[in-house]
């Protein structure tokens, strides 16, 4: 049985519409992006999906009470709220650096959490 | 009396304003001030915690405030100054010298003014607020408009309600509709006055369906519930000339309205300069080197037009610095008087960044940007030179929310026209049936 997917590209601002054509829930053919990029999302989103978190957690001694973080690579999409949820539960002491590891393994994802702005210590 | 002289005055720090200043310092100008108004660089990059920045600058997905960094390390290398916590009052242009005199002011040094022979007005915009929007009920608290609340939930650390409703679906309001679920907040709904969103599409996957929030297009709120606090907004579907239909209210109990409703440029002081304003995009009419109708004073990033993609922002505000640098070293033409393009947009385009192009002034190849005002499948874009097509593009879909753009090929413009002939020449964007 063959099963037609549209989807939006979400890898970039682009949005390109992409078919995905699925087989037996083997992914049969992608068409309709303009990169590489597309075509693994359209492959992760119709057999895995998986997205980037981007969040915060609370910060210790800096000019302001949280600091911007994000997943280092993508997530299961059904992990994305217990991955917020287990950021809560993370607090840094500023000084803080673009880069800096908030945490290792995120929600059992085996994905690292990393800090996305400078703060200083005040 | 000047208390400053400087070559170059870049008005903002945001992203405009630190890519215009790291290609103008590249293309040899050494006499450059930033001045920002707000405690750090960055601008607006700093609230946007998001990803998906920078693909097109540095080919990698980045965050907005690590993308702000980027830039802001140039800077630094660079070596160039600017001034934090400072507002600029006014920008003044005297005719006989062509020198601008910039007047700012901040705690430390009060009012002063800076002489300057150029200017880069890169200050950005500001979302339409409530006061704009002539939405009936009291004036509760928990109105905020999208990037308010942005302010809140990504710096301050605090949650502005608990049960949302978002008017408009400008990026910011769907980017903010996932913030707060993830910050715990319930986001009802997304309501939309036009048939279309005026957001990104793969902002409506991954910040609306990924969480089941409707958006409602063609609905706007009508009234809104509570005295000191929100309690509710009723939505109510439009007509196609956007008047709401009776009898399709809906009460949606909440405690915050956040509006996303549109972005302004933030243009008073270009106004008070003297500078022409295209009323459609409330930006800086300019010319191919992106230089106002005031000799010397450039404009980019969203107080020129706004963009959905700060990538672009930097492409332009590059051009910028490298132009006003020009300018200012005497590398180009500044007496220009010879040919010049007219661009006309029609039929579903809105307006064009540059609305006049000079040819002999132009690079070899060069960027058009511009905005329709429909949806629309399967058209052509066509553009027009001295009424002979110049080049014809078929479009799978555009969209209000999408920014467009054509490359003009200097060398295929000047197949159709003369560009030494010191005429005045009419290019045309319009959209078309598919041929």
């Amino acid at each position: 049985m063959v099963d037609k997917r549209e989807l939006i590209c979400i890898r970039c601002p682009v949005g390109c519409h992409i078919t995905a054509e699925l087989e037996d829930g083997r992914v049969k053919s992608i068409s309709g992006n303009s990169c590489p990029r597309g075509a693994e999302y359209a492959e992760n989103e119709v057999t895995h999906p998986v997205r980037t978190v981007t969040s915060l957690v609370r910060l210790k001694g800096g000019e302001h009470p949280v600091v911007s973080v994000k997943t280092e690579s993508d997530v299961p999409k059904e992990k994305m709220m217990d991955v917020v949820a287990a950021l809560k539960g993370i607090e840094l002491t500023a000084p803080v650096r673009i880069g800096d590891v908030a945490a290792e393994d995120i929600a059992g994802t085996g994905v690292r959490v990393i800090v996305t702005s400078d703060s200083a210590a005040v | 009396m000047a208390d400053m002289k400087k070559d170059l005055v870049i008005i903002g720090g945001g992203p405009a304003g630190l890519s215009a200043a790291v290609s103008a310092r590249k293309e040899g100008l050494e006499d450059i001030l930033i001045i920002e108004r707000d405690t750090r660089l960055g601008g607006i990059l700093n609230q946007c915690i998001h990803n998906g920045f920078g693909l097109h600058t540095f080919k990698e997905e980045l965050t907005g405030p690590e993308y702000a960094s980027r830039y802001i390390t140039m800077v630094k290398e660079e070596k160039i100054p600017y001034m934090l916590d400072t507002m600029v009052v006014d920008i003044s242009y005297d005719e006989k010298t062509g020198s601008k005199t910039v007047t700012a002011m901040n705690s430390e040094d009060g009012l002063f003014r800076i002489e300057a022979k150029a200017v880069i007005l890169a200050m950005g915009c500001r979302e339409r607020p409530r006061g704009a929007l002539n939405i009936p009920g009291f004036r509760p608290a928990g109105i905020y408009s999208a990037g308010t609340a942005q302010y809140y939930v990504n710096i301050e650390g605090k949650m502005p309600g608990r049960k949302v409703v978002i008017l408009g679906s400008g990026d910011i309001g769907l980017i903010m509709a996932r913030r707060m679920t993830y910050e715990g907040a319930k986001v009802l709904c997304v309501a939309e006055l036009m048939p279309y969103s005026g957001g990104l599409k793969r902002n409506i996957v991954q910040c609306l369906d990924d969480f089941d929030i409707p958006l409602l297009l063609s609905h706007t709120v009508v009234d809104i519930k509570g005295k000191k606090r929100v309690e509710g907004v009723t939505i109510a579907e439009v007509d196609s000339n956007r008047k709401p239909i009776p009898g399709t209210e809906v009460f949606y109990e909440c405690d915050t309205l956040l509006l996303s409703c549109g972005l302004i440029p933030e243009n008073e002081l270009t106004g008070r300069l003297g500078a022409g304003l295209n009323p459609v995009t409330g930006g800086a009419y300019v010319n191919e080197s992106l230089e106002t109708d005031v000799p010397g004073v450039y404009a980019c990033g969203n107080v020129l037009h706004v963009h959905d993609l700060v990538d672009h922002v930097s492409g332009e505000a590059a051009s910028a610095g490298k132009n006003a640098a020009d300018f200012i070293l005497g590398k180009n033409n500044t007496r220009y008087d010879g040919a010049a393009v007219k661009i006309r947009t029609e039929s579903g385009v809105r307006y064009s960044v540059p609305s006049v192009v000079r040819p002999s002034l132009m690079p070899d190849t060069m960027t058009v940007r511009f905005r329709v005002g429909n949806e629309y499948r399967d058209k052509d874009l066509a553009v027009y030179l001295d009424g002979k097509q110049l080049m014809r593009l078929p479009k799978r879909v555009m969209a209000p929310g999408e920014m467009e753009q054509i490359v003009l090929v200097k060398s295929r413009m000047n197949r159709i026209m003369d560009p030494s002939d010191g005429a005045e020449h009419e290019m045309v964007i319009r959209i078309e049936d598919r041929q």
